[in-house]
């Protein structure tokens, strides 16, 4: 047995999360020790994820946890845990080898930057946490680890401090998450009421096992969307999608490692992961809460590929195209494809790592430009790159053959065909594919072909950045071996089941369908960009939809102006309340007090007084002494009043 | 080491009077609210280690005021932060040797 590896499974997150420790005691100068002691952290994590990887490989549906008790609590006890299983094995290698690619690329990019050991102590912590989340089996470990990743986000897209919107962005990531997070931790409450236990597996007792399940049964609906709640803010899904393009604000790698193998990644995890909540009971794969799931994973893939169309800022457009390929990894989720959807994301881990990388390159190399309109004619002097991020374009765009995210969107789309309750999701998603591949055609033409509009001169990056680039782009090809429909390798490890080889499945109506809509996609923003200038053609031809969809479809004013508005009339109320109601209230009462001591100094000035003053000259010394040791400071009243402590103190070991 | 009463009492002390002396040192207002939450942590423990060292461990009281107390103390956090954010605002320092408006 390899037991073993389950009960020490945990050294994976513990690994980079001691080096992030450890970087944060370096002085600010030791660079290269902080970029070494990063990447060797994550080679660790690497290594050992391989090694956990092995077990699962030889016994399909492979499980094993091990659970132990935290702290006794009265009569229950309140038991942690980890999880070995596919799905945290596959997510284990991705989150490493992509936060691999990302440091070495980090060390390349942030060179210049003088915060270098901060920003790599981070990237080390962010990856430490995200890895905790993969391997929890328990969901308040989850939790925590959930909430680590968030603080990691917030450090990590506020780490340009002194821009003020780069503080504002990590406040809104922060905040928006919070929400979300808020129906999470409700959902957890629950869940404990209704079962008794946060473990997922538990020798059948867990909340994720028949007998667990039984327990909660009817509330598990209300469950599953509480928990679905936190889903929807970290995976940026419709309606609190607003924070992750303006998460764009952090160094380009952050928003690689969010975009791809962390933080979006941790909502989608975390739906598959309590899946059993979200299907049970299901008539013919249909439960209320995986209907919503299809729904809010629809409109936020559609939303955002529509506005991806309307940006300039070549962050931006990738940070849209992340929204909306999250969305469809959410109907994957909810129209049953679990697997389907967990491929899609490793999958789109190493791609969309690949694409923020590139577009890290570009920018580096014209000298932080971020506006495709100002970029242009950049294929022959970036090569590397241009060739790299055309296979990302690729992949994103849904190109079968040969591109791992080809494969993966083909088989969601087959699975929403398959999907009972309504055809629609399934048209919907098909106009989504053209649209991905028309906005990422755009972009490339944008950035690579046309013209030169930029002045300065651009250069290709050194190898450090260019090294993870190709690594990136191999592996998401040599993914596409794993995830054909004649060898379905992945998908069926994840489903626990044995592979087959099965050419004849690699011809299929739906192959021919998706291959159409991506060439029309692509062939449609070749004929649109081909010429496309300093104004976008799309606005030419429709201004008025253009704007719309420019300002994001207006979804931030909205918010600004209805819920923002309104926690601004209510703090505006409670201020107006305390300065002038409760003020009032006071100032009421002291001036009654004040009349009172007014009439009291007339008597005591005229009728006592007169005579008395001269026989006061020694109380009045002493009351200046005792005034002077009134110095106004708090600290000193304290220190007095600790003073007076020790002495009686003193006195009662004394007396005793 | 046995994990005994006394052991932990004198761990608590030891919190506690680091808490206090960073309170009467420290000339920054953060650092004073810092040490703050040193002295409550302090306690908290103290109403811990009392319920696991007395008689009655069924009921987990000592756990339920510590739980309450943390809550308390993170209001107590937001509420200090606060102040210290507003006197900054009026100072335009944090340093509370510049603060007597309370001297007679």
């Amino acid at each position: 047995m390899s037991s073993w590896i389950v009960t020490s499974i945990w050294l994976i997150p513990a690994a980079p999360l001691a080096f992030s420790l450890l970087i944060l005691s370096l002085t600010n100068s030791r660079r290269a020790a902080a970029a070494g002691l990063a990447i060797t952290g994550q080679i660790a994590a690497l290594a050992m994820s391989i090694l956990a990887f092995l077990p699962t490989l030889q016994t399909p549906g492979f499980r094993e946890v091990h659970n132990f008790t935290w702290f006794t609590f009265g009569d229950q006890a309140l038991r942690l845990g980890w999880v070995l299983d596919p799905l945290a094995a596959a997510m284990l290698i991705m989150i490493t080898l992509v936060g691999l690619c990302i440091f070495v690329f980090s060390a390349g990019y942030m060179a210049e930057d003088k915060n270098f050991t901060r920003f790599f102590a981070y990237l080390s912590f962010f990856s430490g946490a995200m890895l905790g989340v993969v391997i929890a089996n328990s969901l308040l470990l989850l939790f925590v680890s959930w909430e680590l990743v968030g603080l990691a986000s917030y450090l990590l897209i506020g780490f340009w401090i002194e821009r003020p919107s780069a503080a504002a962005a990590a406040k809104k990531a922060f905040i928006t998450t919070r929400i979300g997070d808020l129906g999470f931790f409700l959902g957890m409450l629950w869940l404990y009421h209704a079962s008794g236990t946060l473990l997922f597996y538990d020798n059948g007792n867990g909340a994720l096992e028949p007998n667990g399940l039984l327990k909660i049964g009817s509330s598990v609906t209300l469950v599953a969307l509480l928990i679905f709640c936190g889903a929807v803010g970290k995976s940026g899904q419709f309606p609190l999608h607003v924070w992750l393009p303006d998460a764009m604000e952090g160094p380009t790698p952050v928003s690689a490692l969010i975009h791809a193998a962390t933080m979006v990644a941790a909502g989608v995890f975390l739906v598959a992961r309590v899946y059993p909540l979200f299907s049970l009971g299901a008539v013919n794969g249909v439960t209320p809460s995986l209907t919503v799931v299809v729904s809010i994973g629809v409109v936020t893939a559609l939303m955002a590929s529509l506005i991806a169309l309307a940006q300039f800022d070549i962050k931006r457009i990738l940070a849209y195209s992340t929204v909306s390929q999250l969305g469809l990894m959410m109907v994957s989720l909810g129209v049953g494809g679990v697997a389907a959807g967990i491929m899609h994301l490793i999958a789109h881990g190493f791609f969309k790592a690949l694409l923020f990388l590139g577009a890290g390159s570009v920018i580096h190399g014209l000298h932080h430009e971020q506006d495709i309109r100002k970029m242009g004619a950049l294929r022959w002097i970036m090569p590397v790159t241009f060739l790299t991020y055309t296979v990302g374009m690729m992949n994103l765009s849904g190109v079968p053959f040969f591109f791992s995210g080809g494969w993966t969107k083909e088989e969601i789309l087959h699975r929403t065909a398959e999907w009972p309750l309504s055809r629609l999701p399934h048209y919907l998603m098909l106009a989504g594919v053209v649209l991905t591949a028309l906005y990422m055609t755009r972009q490339v033409i944008y950035v690579f072909f046309g013209s030169k509009r930029d002045a300065s001169a651009p250069h290709e990056s050194p190898g450090v950045m260019t090294m993870p680039l190709i690594i990136l782009a191999a592996c998401s090809i040599i993914l596409a071996i794993f995830l054909t429909p004649a060898w379905p390798c992945l998908h069926a490890y994840l489903n626990g089941e044995p592979a087959h080889l099965d050419l004849s499945a690699l011809v299929q109506p739906m192959l021919f369908l998706s291959l159409v809509l991506v060439a029309a996609g692509i062939g449609l923003g070749w004929l649109m960009y081909r010429n496309a200038g300093e104004i976008d053609p799309l606005a030419r031809a429709q201004p008025g939809l253009f704007r719309f969809l420019e300002n994001k479809m207006w979804i931030d004013e909205f918010y600004e102006h209805t819920f923002i508005a309104c926690s601004r009339v209510v703090a505006h109320l409670s201020d107006f309340l305390d300065r002038y109601f409760w003020d009032g209230l006071v100032s009421l009462f002291s001036g009654i007090a004040q009349a009172f001591a007014v009439l009291s100094k007339g008597f005591d000035d005229h009728a006592i007084n007169a005579r008395v003053d001269d026989t006061t000259t020694g109380a009045r010394r002493f009351g200046r002494l005792i005034a002077a040791g009134h110095s106004g400071q708090i600290q000193a009243y304290l220190g007095a009043i600790a003073l007076g402590m020790l002495l009686l103190l003193v006195l009662y070991a004394w007396l005793a | 080491m046995n994990a005994t009463l006394q052991l932990f009492l004198i761990i608590s002390s030891a919190l506690f009077s680091i808490g206090l002396l960073a309170t009467l040192s420290r000339r920054h207002a953060i650092f004073i609210l810092i040490g703050i939450e040193l002295m409550l942590a302090a306690a908290n423990l103290n109403f811990i280690v009392f319920w696991r060292f007395g008689s009655q461990q069924q009921q987990p009281t000592g756990v339920m005021v510590a739980i309450f107390s943390i809550a308390i103390a993170a209001a107590e956090a937001a509420v200090g932060l606060a102040l210290v954010i507003a006197i900054y605002r009026h100072y335009r320092t944090t340093n509370v040797d510049k603060f007597d408006s309370l001297k007679g």
